[in-house]
C-alpha cells in the first residue's frame, strides 16, 4: 500500500476554538475513503486545512510532494450569466504553461476528459447555464484535468438529485479504480456504504475509522 | 481629418487606450471590481489635480496615486461585506483631496475640466508616447501572467485550490489597473473611466462563452466607440467623450437585450 496522505495527531482550531483534536488518520492508493460526521464536528474545517487553506495548531499532515490534489466543492459561487464555456472552464485548470494559448496536447487533454465526464455534447454552452449535475460533472472534470492522486469531494453531491448522485460518483469511482485516492465528505450513509473502502467518521471529542464492513455499526449509533 | 497632427495623436492614443481598456476590462468585469475601478479614477483625479498643484504632468500624478492606492487595497484584500462602504470612504477622502489640491494651485476650471472628462484632442506627441509605452507594458504583463490571471478572475475557488497565488494575482492586477485607468483618463477623463473599463467588456460577456473571444469583443467594442467618437467629435466639434459614452452605452444595452432574447 503506497501513502498518499498521513494525517498525524491534527489538532484545527478556529481562535480559541478547537474543532478537531488530534485526529489520525492515512489515505493510500487506491482507497475510497468516506468521511462522516454530524454537522459541526469540523469535516469541512478539515477539508480546508488539507488543501492548506488553514495552519494545524497541532500536528502534521505528510503528503509526498509529488501528490497533487483534485478538490470538487458543493457550490461555486457561478451564477447564471457566468461567461465561460464548459470547456473554457475546464481548461482554467492548465496554468503549469506560461503561453495564453493551449497546446495541441493540452487541446487533446480537455477533449479527453470532457469526454470521460460525459460533457462533449454540452461542452461550448454557456458552465452558467448548465444544470446541477452538468455543473458538478465540470468541477470534476476540472479537478482531474490537472491530474491529480487524490481527489476530495466535499459534500459534492449533496444538491444533486439521486440518478445523479450515482452518474457523477461512478465517475469518481473510474477515477479511484485507476490506481488514484479519493476522499469524500458526505451525508449519505447510502452512498457512502456503496462507494467506500474506509470510512473515517468524525465525532465530537473523538475520531474511528476503519474498513467500510464497519460503519454500519457507526450508521446505528448516530 | 487626419492631416490635422494632433488628430493622429489623438487617434494613436485612442487606439492603444482602447486595446488595453477592452483587455483589462474583461478582468475587471470577471472579478467584478467594476466599483472598486471607478474609485481608482477618483483617486486618479486626485493624483492628477496633485500633479497640477506641483507642476508635473497629469499622467505621472495619476500613476503614482492609483498605484500606491492598489497596492494598498490588494493587501487589505478587504472584507466583502464591508468592501462598498470602505471604497465609498476612500472615494470620498480622494475626491476632497483632488478638489483640495486644484484650488491650491490657482488653476482655472478648465484643466479640472480636461482631467474630470478627458482632453485626448489636445495631447502632445511625447504624451502620445508615453502612452502607448504603458499599454505595452500593460499588455506584455498581461500576456505573461495570462492563464494565472484567467484562472483567479474566473475561478478564484478553483485557482485557490490549485495552488494561485491569489494576493499576488490580486495585486499585480489592481497595479495594471491602475495603470489603464491613468491611460485611459487622458481620452475619456476620470469621471467616465466607466465607459472604457467595464461596458465594452461587459457587454462581450454577452456574446462569447470563450476569455479569447471574449477579449476579441471587448477590444473591438471599445475601438468602436473610441474610432467613431473621436470622428463624431471632429465633424460635431461636441465632447469626445460624450460620443464614446453614448456609443458604449447603446452596444451595452444592445448586448442585454441580445442576451435577453437568446435565454428567454
Amino acid at each position: 500500500m503506497i501513502p498518499i496522505l498521513n494525517v498525524e495527531n491534527l489538532t484545527l482550531a478556529y481562535g480559541d476554538k478547537e474543532v478537531i483534536t488530534g485526529l489520525n488518520f492515512q489515505v493510500n492508493q487506491g482507497d475510497f475513503l468516506v468521511v462522516v460526521g454530524e454537522n459541526g464536528v469540523g469535516k469541512t474545517t478539515m477539508v480546508r486545512a488539507l488543501l492548506g487553506q488553514l495552519k494545524p495548531r497541532q500536528g502534521q499532515i505528510k503528503m509526498p510532494s509529488s501528490v497533487k490534489i483534485g478538490y470538487v466543492p458543493q457550490f461555486r459561487n457561478l451564477d447564471s450569466e457566468y461567461p465561460l464555456s464548459i470547456r473554457d472552464f475546464v481548461a482554467l485548470n492548465l496554468p503549469t504553461s506560461r503561453l495564453p494559448w493551449l497546446s495541441r496536447d493540452e487541446r487533446q487533454k480537455i477533449d479527453q476528459i470532457v469526454a470521460a465526464t460525459d460533457l462533449t455534447r454540452i461542452a461550448e454552452r454557456p458552465l452558467g447555464m448548465a444544470s446541477g449535475g452538468e455543473k458538478q460533472r465540470a468541477y470534476l472534470a476540472q479537478a482531474l484535468v490537472a491530474d491529480p492522486q487524490l481527489l476530495i469531494l466535499d459534500e459534492s453531491t449533496a444538491s444533486l438529485d439521486n440518478e445523479m448522485k450515482y452518474e457523477l460518483l461512478d465517475l469518481v469511482e473510474d477515477f479511484r479504480s485507476k490506481g488514484r485516492a479519493v476522499l469524500f465528505v458526505t451525508h449519505d450513509w447510502d452512498l457512502a456504504h456503496h462507494y467506500g473502502t474506509r470510512y473515517l467518521h468524525l465525532a465530537a471529542g473523538r475520531a474511528t475509522s476503519g474498513p467500510i464492513s464497519e460503519l454500519s455499526a457507526i450508521e446505528e449509533e448516530e | 481629418m487626419f492631416e490635422l497632427s494632433f488628430m493622429r495623436y489623438a487617434f494613436v492614443a485612442s487606439t492603444f487606450i482602447a486595446v488595453v481598456s477592452g483587455v483589462i476590462g474583461v478582468f475587471v468585469v470577471a472579478r467584478r471590481i467594476s466599483f472598486l475601478t471607478h474609485t481608482l479614477s477618483e483617486i486618479g483625479f486626485a493624483g492628477a489635480s496633485f500633479a497640477v498643484f506641483a507642476g508635473w504632468q497629469a499622467l505621472n500624478g495619476m500613476l503614482l496615486f492609483t498605484i500606491l492606492s492598489s497596492v494598498m487595497v490588494g493587501q487589505m484584500s478587504i472584507k466583502e461585506s464591508r468592501r462598498e462602504a470602505v471604497i465609498s470612504a476612500v472615494s470620498a477622502l480622494f475626491i476632497g483631496l483632488g478638489i483640495l489640491f486644484l484650488s491650491l494651485s490657482n488653476q482655472t476650471a478648465s484643466s479640472a475640466t480636461s482631467i474630470l472628462f478627458g482632453s485626448v484632442v489636445g495631447i502632445s506627441k511625447q504624451e502620445v508616447w508615453q502612452l502607448v509605452m504603458l499599454s505595452l507594458l500593460v499588455l506584455v504583463v498581461v500576456f505573461c501572467m495570462y492563464r494565472f490571471l484567467k484562472f483567479d478572475s474566473f475561478d478564484p475557488v478553483g485557482a485557490r485550490v490549485n495552488g494561485v497565488n491569489g494576493t499576488v494575482v490580486s495585486v499585480i492586477f489592481l497595479i495594471l489597473v491602475a495603470l489603464s485607468v491613468s491611460v485611459a483618463a487622458q481620452i475619456v477623463g476620470s469621471l467616465l473611466i466607466f465607459i472604457l473599463l467595464t461596458l465594452p467588456a461587459a457587454a462581450a460577456k454577452y456574446y462569447a462563452t470563450g476569455t479569447a473571444k471574449m477579449i476579441g469583443l471587448s477590444i473591438l467594442f471599445a475601438l468602436l466607440g473610441t474610432w467613431l467618437g473621436l470622428y463624431l467629435g471632429y465633424i460635431t466639434n461636441w465632447p469626445i467623450s460624450f460620443f464614446i459614452a453614448v456609443i458604449e452605452v447603446v452596444i451595452y444595452i444592445s448586448a442585454l437585450y441580445y442576451h435577453h432574447q437568446t435565454s428567454a
